[in-house]
């Protein structure tokens, strides 16, 4: 009896000393999969949600274009296609993809894509044109990008 | 006497390390956005030369269309549509109808309209034989194309519906082909040898023709 007695009595915590080291390791993780925005958005996104999608194997190639009524109302509130930080006007597309692809190296400059955000208020009219303007650009490579929708039941 | 204090505790104390570490960890999680690179993929057709008009004569059989006005209402091969979910097996029926699959080799991967029929598997076969074949539908899965035609002033949310639609029949169709599901086909991995050998052989000879039109100018 004594002898359990003594056991119960030893320690009773559990050892925390490991701790903090669980979290640093989160903390890593996090750090090191964190991308801090570049740009700020300046339109509304509210995406519309759909099923099928695919993933991009090669996020070197991929530039954004945002698309969707300004957030700041003295813009107006047609729907303004931003590229990294300012807002281009259609006409400014064909110069900025040719920007976009001069950062990439040669052999990667046909494959480059433009992933487009787009409001789901937006018209199709405004999407039209820059995609005829991406043709123009030689990008032909386009995705709509989109979260997952729920499963349905 | 001081000599076994200094033993009762010689380590830093470290019981606020944690908590540092807490609240570098909630930082990071706030701030962090997993950069998501999904989305529909759509190729472009290449830009169009001003000289040249084109004009493709193409079988209307061979063409599904799909038009969209500005009322977000659909006007599917000529027919009203309310049920946008539809689209999904209409397509799926178009593509693999097999009217009159030819023996001519088109395409990077020279498969005939008869090699792919001969490739499916027996569920399928069966399928078509039943169902499918009609000569009002396409004549085989290579000169099969969706035309997808949305007005200017239609909502881009209804644009991507339908193009998830058009999409998930096409993965139905690639994924049945080499047994998987069409969410399994969508997951593959090119980078992965075997894997790519699926792709390519679910994908081979049935191209995934969609089209985007020009649209109206008017809201019709």
């Amino acid at each position: 009896m004594s002898k359990f007695k003594k056991k119960t009595t030893s320690s009773q915590d559990i050892p925390t000393a490991a701790l903090p080291d669980i979290i640093f390791m989160l903390l890593f993780f996090f750090m090191v999969s964190t991308v801090l925005r570049e740009t700020t958005i300046k339109v509304e996104q509210r995406i519309p949600r759909a099923e099928q999608l695919v993933k991009l194997e090669k996020k070197k190639l991929v530039t954004y274009l945002y698309i969707g009524k300004p957030k700041d109302t003295s813009f107006g509130t047609e729907p303004l296609v931003q590229a990294n930080d300012v807002f281009i006007g259609i006409d400014g597309v064909v110069k900025w993809v040719n920007e976009e692809k001069a950062k990439l190296s040669e052999v990667e400059r046909d494959q480059i894509t433009i992933s487009m955000k787009v409001d789901e208020e937006t018209k199709m009219g405004i999407i039209v044109d820059v995609q005829t303007e991406l043709r123009e650009a030689n990008a032909r490579k386009i995705m709509y990008a989109t979260p997952q929708k729920a499963e349905k039941n | 006497m001081a000599r076994s204090k200094d033993k009762g505790s010689q380590e830093v104390n470290a019981g606020s390390m944690a908590d540092i570490a807490f609240l570098l960890l909630i930082f990071f999680l706030v701030t962090t956005q997993i950069a998501t690179n999904k989305g529909l993929t759509l190729l472009l057709p290449p830009k169009q030369e001003d000289d040249e008009p084109i004009e493709i004569k193409q079988q209307q059989r061979n063409i599904f269309k799909i038009q969209v006005n500005s009322a977000d209402r659909l006007l599917v091969e000529d027919e009203p549509l309310d049920d946008i979910s539809q689209i999904r097996d209409m397509v799926y029926d178009f593509v693999l109808n097999f009217g009159s699959p030819g023996d001519a080799q088109k395409g990077k991967d020279k498969v005939s309209d008869r090699d792919v029929y001969n490739s499916l598997p027996a569920s399928m076969k069966s399928y078509i034989t039943r169902n499918l074949g009609s000569s009002e539908s396409s004549d085989g899965p290579s000169s099969a194309i969706v035309s997808l035609k949305a007005d200017r002033g239609s909502s881009y949310d209804i644009f991507i519906q339908i193009l998830d639609e058009l999409n998930a029949a096409y993965n139905k169709i690639y994924g049945e082909r080499v047994g998987i599901s069409d969410e399994e086909f969508r997951k593959l991995n090119r980078n992965d040898p075997r894997q790519k050998e699926l792709y390519d052989r679910a994908r081979s000879g049935i191209p995934k023709a969609i089209s985007i039109a020009e649209p109206t100018t008017q809201g019709g």
